[in-house]
């Protein structure tokens, strides 16, 4: 009696076990292929990261914006994360008041294209007034004045198997002839976010010209994430299918560091 | 005939077999499992709050602002990147914990018999007694290994019904992607710095709680009661059955 019941426990949890491995591995598939895995996904910490970022992507579309405020909820005080870079090139520029600075895009895109400042401009313009947390646990709010990332990348025609975007700043070496021994505050964003519309290259804040410690001439905005992702000082955008062949392959400097790939927490 | 000689079978059998246990299985199983997450989020918690131990009310806040309340923490940046890994992960083994908890709880009926206070229990001169034996720092009986006493289930309900439901939804209204989805959870909260600032208080709440519950395990037998959590009998129990 007892021995039945002990054999009929077993082929329950062989059967239950084998039906969870098969699960498991038809959800691990499923993931991969509608995008739901970070590329920090390795390690025990890389459980729970999948996790958040699966969930979140399964949750949050298009249509799901960062709360839009009202001018007069600007607060007085933005901080700073973090000094200008070093860089004599950016120097230069800064100099010259960012008429010889370029945005280079290339990549995965029909068009690799260098964009002035005065070309971004000229493009249709967007003011968004939305939140912006910290990594560390303080919070503002200002008023962003860019083009939508999404005009830009429709500009250059972003080739399908596109799945990241890569965002690389005049603080790290974002011009190595090899890709893996780039640094620095270098990140990444998928294709959601890409073409998320309050996703914003931002030349303007507050009503004036981007400031230096804010990320002068241009930088991104993500508000559905924290604002370690707003990659600033930006000078190189590129489009790619993986980011495993830049820096350790994390998809950001930051992970480097310690940090978690995707800041939608 | 065969089924009549089968059942002695089966009640000798239960004769023989121990008593029921002290907590169902899956209640000792959620048990440890919470115990161990809450630990990885407390200290992973800390982590986080170091980097700004200043909390502030409403949407924003930062220093050279005005705050709510400045914790006696220096700043010590530097933590919050494993940090926010390990509480993420704790906090999903936590839930998902949670969740089989809640389920078993409500099929089984575990809420209503063990966590629910009897109508005559809910009397505040009881609760009282009660509350000024627990004070006194006295040793509870033996029935008392067998069953929660009504503070004991009202601890318990809050722990599970209030704090736990409303550090999660404190938690989720922090973070900018779910707020996006469901802008109301942020609002709720008056926005997301009251958001963090609750969610600090809740957890006090829960360490507060945690305090006492190992202070009263302390006290009613330590041994005991954490063998009764682990095995599922104490040796209390037996002697009084």
């Amino acid at each position: 009696m007892s021995d039945r019941l002990s054999r009929r426990k077993l082929i329950t949890t062989g059967l239950v076990a084998a039906a969870g491995a098969t699960g498991l591995g038809i959800a691990a598939r499923l993931a991969d292929r509608y995008g739901l895995i970070p590329p920090d996904d390795g390690g025990v910490y890389g459980v729970g990261e999948t996790m958040t970022y699966a969930a979140q992507r399964l949750l949050t579309s298009r249509h799901s914006l960062a709360r839009e405020f009202n001018r007069s909820d600007i607060s007085k005080i933005a901080p700073i994360k973090g000094p200008p870079p070093e860089d004599e090139t950016y120097h230069r520029l800064l100099a010259g008041e960012f008429a010889d600075w370029r945005l280079k895009i290339d990549g995965l895109v029909a068009r690799p294209t260098f964009l002035s400042l005065a070309e971004l401009r000229r493009f249709p313009a967007e003011n968004h007034v939305y939140h912006q947390a910290c990594e560390e646990g303080w919070s503002f709010i200002a008023e962003w004045t860019g083009v939508p990332l999404a005009y830009v990348l429709n500009l250059v025609g972003v080739l399908p198997q596109a799945k990241y975007v890569v965002f690389f700043g005049f603080d790290t070496n974002f011009d190595a002839a090899d890709k893996q021994t780039i640094r620095g505050k270098w990140n990444s964003i998928d294709m959601a976010d890409a073409w998320h519309p309050q996703t914003l290259l931002a030349y303007g804040m507050n009503g004036q010209e981007l400031p230096v410690p804010h990320g002068a001439p241009l930088r991104l905005r993500v508000p559905r994430q924290l604002g370690g992702k707003s990659t600033k000082y930006l000078s190189l955008i590129t489009v790619t299918d993986t980011v495993k062949d830049i820096g350790l392959g994390f998809g950001a400097g930051g992970v480097e560091r310690g940090f978690s790939w995707y800041a939608g927490i | 005939m065969a089924g009549t000689a089968y059942l002695p079978d089966l009640a000798i059998q239960g004769a023989e077999s121990q008593d029921p246990p002290r907590h169902s299985a899956v209640v000792r199983i959620t048990h440890w499992i919470t115990a161990l997450s809450f630990v990885g989020l407390l200290v992973s918690g800390i982590a986080i709050l170091i980097a700004h131990p200043r909390l502030y009310w409403g949407n924003t806040g930062a220093l050279g602002g005005p705050s709510l309340i400045d914790l006696p923490i220096p700043f010590m940046i530097g933590h919050s990147g494993w940090g926010r890994y390990l509480h993420f992960l704790s906090a999903w083994v936590s839930v998902l914990t949670g969740l089989v908890y809640a389920l078993f709880g409500l099929l089984s009926h575990h809420f209503g018999k063990n966590l629910l206070p009897a109508k005559g229990d809910l009397a505040w001169s009881r609760i009282w007694r009660m509350v000024w034996h627990d004070l006194q720092l006295k040793r509870p009986g033996a029935e008392e290994a067998l069953k929660y006493n009504v503070l004991q289930r009202l601890a318990y309900l809050a722990v599970v019904f209030v704090l736990f439901p409303l550090v999660i939804l404190s938690g989720l209204a922090m973070s900018p992607a779910i707020a996006s989805v469901v802008p109301v959870l942020r609002s709720g909260f008056g926005g997301q710095q009251s958001a963090r600032t609750i969610h600090f208080f809740i957890a006090l709440a829960l360490v507060l709680f945690l305090c006492v519950h190992i202070a009263m395990v302390w006290l009613a037998g330590f041994t005991d009661r954490v063998r009764a959590m682990i095995t599922g009998h104490g040796a209390t129990g037996k002697e009084h059955s």
